[in-house]
């Protein structure tokens, strides 16, 4: 059996850059809440915004989550990956400045240019909007996720960089020599498996997704131009699918670095480990026909391999992931803190998070079940007690004044609202789902709306303490970025 | 179905979190030694992993069995009734809104515009058949309605500020 002989570099405080990033993903995050809350509210019937501004709203939420996560998600993984690879500062920064800009141009487009055509911006929507907004917002909506995929496509581009000339190509940063050769102890970290993995994904699904931008943008001046609407359909789910997805496995990235340190035990990258991680790979591309299955204009085989890759999906992330961190917190004397507990809940949220989510990519499922709540059910479970989880887990573990320093009773009421606020929510649009109630629907009908309310009861539990931790971090953001050591290191050791 | 999906959900999300919990609970009192516990730990994996592919399986397997994209072989006789839907924003153009029960319906949806979604909810208000309506191209759902009353039609993709408007009406029966 193989020796592993790494051990994770002493604790880093965080670069200013990783900390504007995650002050910014706060500040936003916590916005995009207060957004869904109100369309809940609007939906339960607790307030009356009218559906102009529902839709504006759901716009800026979808948009803005997925952007936010994304950042904040890059963070961590840029904050871990430059202590085994050289990174850049530079492209990290302007990522960050294209990041803002195309912020700037959506928030023009919807709030003064009307654009409602939600963050998915399916063809042919933005440019047919029957005259409730004009093309140029429609332009200055796609051109700033325009802005903001090309940052992700440098830092990308960086990251691949680093990683090709630190290990020889990014097949060996995935670990290909061990896992299909001997396993001489030498894979890369699991956090430089991971980023490899999103990085490869990413820059896939980032070109597809400027593509068919680009396109679009041509076709709005140039109407003779002509998309066809289920291949823009196909490309846009492609890149909306692997972008974020590609979130949670840049944050995991915080547990694998940070859970061995309360542990004491290593999370290794053996061949179990690269294995899942290369199957993921594909998987996170070859999966996305599970969006399409209402659309049976698709090869019939196209739509039967988003199926069958919806149930192997789940095997990396409950078997490998989820599985390993419980092995190595079971009977390991873990100190528990807000760092520790978050993160551990989130291979909770990611793993529970997943059951419905590959029910859903059931064809004879989606048949009955395809954009009702039950979608925004599933996937608020694995990224709101999944991956937001592990962001706010970092945060604590920056700010952590000492290694045992105890958490105030607030901060520990705080975990427990996030946890009962966000299963309560999530379960909240799951029986939505099962009654039928459809999604993206600015007014509901009266069957629908007890739970409505009842979401938007838990959704407040949920934002207020989401609001505990963000006061904790700001409030920390000195400590955060000093060198000196939170939790223990992980021994190394042979096995 | 939906019946089905949400409790096999249920399951599936309450074993996960028992051995969460479990873990959680056990996770004070540490075993120094490692490497014993890895061992079983692994054995443990390969057990989950035959038994998760043991019923995953099957399961995928089965649920290709019945897929809506083609015709299903009923009992029922006749030809199909046919019913041709063009979507527009923000209303469903349909050149008949009346069929028989326990025949077998064809319903041709396209788009004039933008996507939206066919969905036939049952007198219940429960969702019992959809597809996207694309410009440039028909999806067919092959349907038999089981019973008389009135099915509503909403639409399932979003399609701009009125797309929660966007209902009409399938009357089944002399109903």
């Amino acid at each position: 059996m193989a020796t592993y002989t790494y051990t994770p570099v002493p604790d880093q405080g965080a670069k200013a850059g990783v900390l504007a990033y995650l002050v910014i993903s706060c500040v936003v995050l916590l916005l995009m809440m207060l957004f869904g809350l109100l369309m809940r509210m609007e939906q339960a019937q607790m307030i009356s915004i009218g559906a102009l501004w529902f839709y504006k709203i759901m716009t800026l939420h979808g948009a803005g989550m997925v952007g936010i996560v994304a950042l904040a998600g890059a963070a961590i993984m840029w904050h871990f990956l430059r202590q085994y690879v050289d990174l850049s500062t530079g492209i990290f920064m302007a990522n960050l400045i294209l990041f803002l800009t195309g912020v700037v141009m959506i928030l023009a487009s919807v709030l003064l240019g009307d654009f409602h055509a939600a963050w998915t911006f399916l063809f042919p929507l933005p440019g047919n909007s029957m005259g409730m907004w004009t093309p140029g917002a429609a332009a200055l909506f796609m051109g700033g996720l325009l802005v903001i995929g090309v940052g992700f496509v440098l830092l990308h581009l960086d990251i691949a960089r680093a990683i090709i000339s630190r290990y020889g190509g990014l097949g060996r940063g995935l670990g290909w020599p061990q896992l299909f050769g001997p396993d001489d102890g030498n894979a890369p970290p699991p956090a430089v498996v991971a980023s490899t993995m999103v990085t490869i994904v990413n820059l896939i699904g980032l070109v597809v997704g400027a593509s068919i931008l680009v396109m679009m943008l041509v076709n709005l001046y140039v109407p003779t131009f002509e998309i066809d609407a289920l291949l823009a359909k196909g490309m846009i789910y492609f890149f909306g699918h692997v972008f974020i997805n590609a979130v949670i496995y840049m944050a995991v990235i915080a547990v694998y670095e940070i859970l061995p340190r309360y542990t004491q035990r290593p999370w290794k990258s053996n061949k179990v480990f690269l294995a899942s991680w290369t199957a993921s790979t594909i998987m996170v591309m070859f999966i996305f026909p599970h969006h399409l299955l209402m659309d049976y204009a698709f090869p019939k085989w196209f739509l039967i391999m988003g199926h069958i890759i919806g149930y192997l999906n789940t095997f990396p992330i409950l078997i490998v992931t989820g599985y390993g961190a419980m092995m190595i917190v079971y009977r390991s004397g873990i100190r528990w803190d807000m760092c520790s507990r978050l993160l551990f809940v989130s291979l909770f949220g990611w793993a529970v998070g997943a059951m419905p989510a590959f029910i859903d990519g059931t064809i004879t499922v989606n048949y009955v079940m395809h954009n009702t709540l039950w979608v925004p059910g599933h996937f608020h479970t694995y990224l709101l007690l999944g991956m937001v989880a592990m962001v706010f887990g970092f945060m604590y573990y920056l700010g952590k004044p000492n290694e045992n320093a105890p958490d105030s009773a607030l901060d520990v009421a705080a975990f427990w609202g996030f946890v009962i606020g966000t299963m309560g929510f999530t379960m909240s649009f799951l029986y939505s789902g099962k009654i039928s109630a459809p999604r993206r629907y600015a007014e509901h009908l009266p069957e629908w709306v007890p739970y409505d309310k009842i979401a938007s009861y838990f959704a407040m539990l949920l934002i207020a303490s989401v609001l505990v931790f963000i006061f904790r971090f700001l409030t920390r953001l000195g400590l955060a970025s000093r060198d000196y050591q939170r939790a223990s290191l992980a021994r190394s050791m042979a096995t | 179905m939906q019946e089905t999906a949400w409790q096999v959900s249920l399951v599936l999300m309450l074993m996960i979190t028992f051995g969460v919990v479990f873990v959680a609970i056990n996770s004070g009192k540490r075993e120094e030694e490692y490497g014993p516990l890895v061992k079983r730990a692994y054995s443990f994996r390969t057990k989950l992993f035959w038994a998760v592919a043991f019923v995953f399986f099957p399961a995928m397997i089965y649920n290709l069995m019945d897929l809506p994209y083609s015709p299903k072989a009923v009992a029922s006789s006749g030809p199909a009734q046919v019913i041709n839907v063009n979507g527009h924003m923000w209303y469903w153009e349909m050149d008949r809104d009346q069929v028989e029960p326990n025949q077998p319906v064809e319903i041709r949806v396209t788009s004039a515009d933008v996507n939206h979604g066919f969905g036939i909810y049952d007198p219940d208000l429960r969702l019992i058949a959809q597809t996207q309506a694309m410009p440039g191209y028909t999806n067919v759902i092959h349907i038999t309605f089981p019973r008389e009353g009135t099915y509503r039609v909403l639409c399932m993709e979003y399609c701009g500020v009125a797309h929660h408007n966007m209902m009409t009406e399938i009357k089944v029966g002399k109903s």
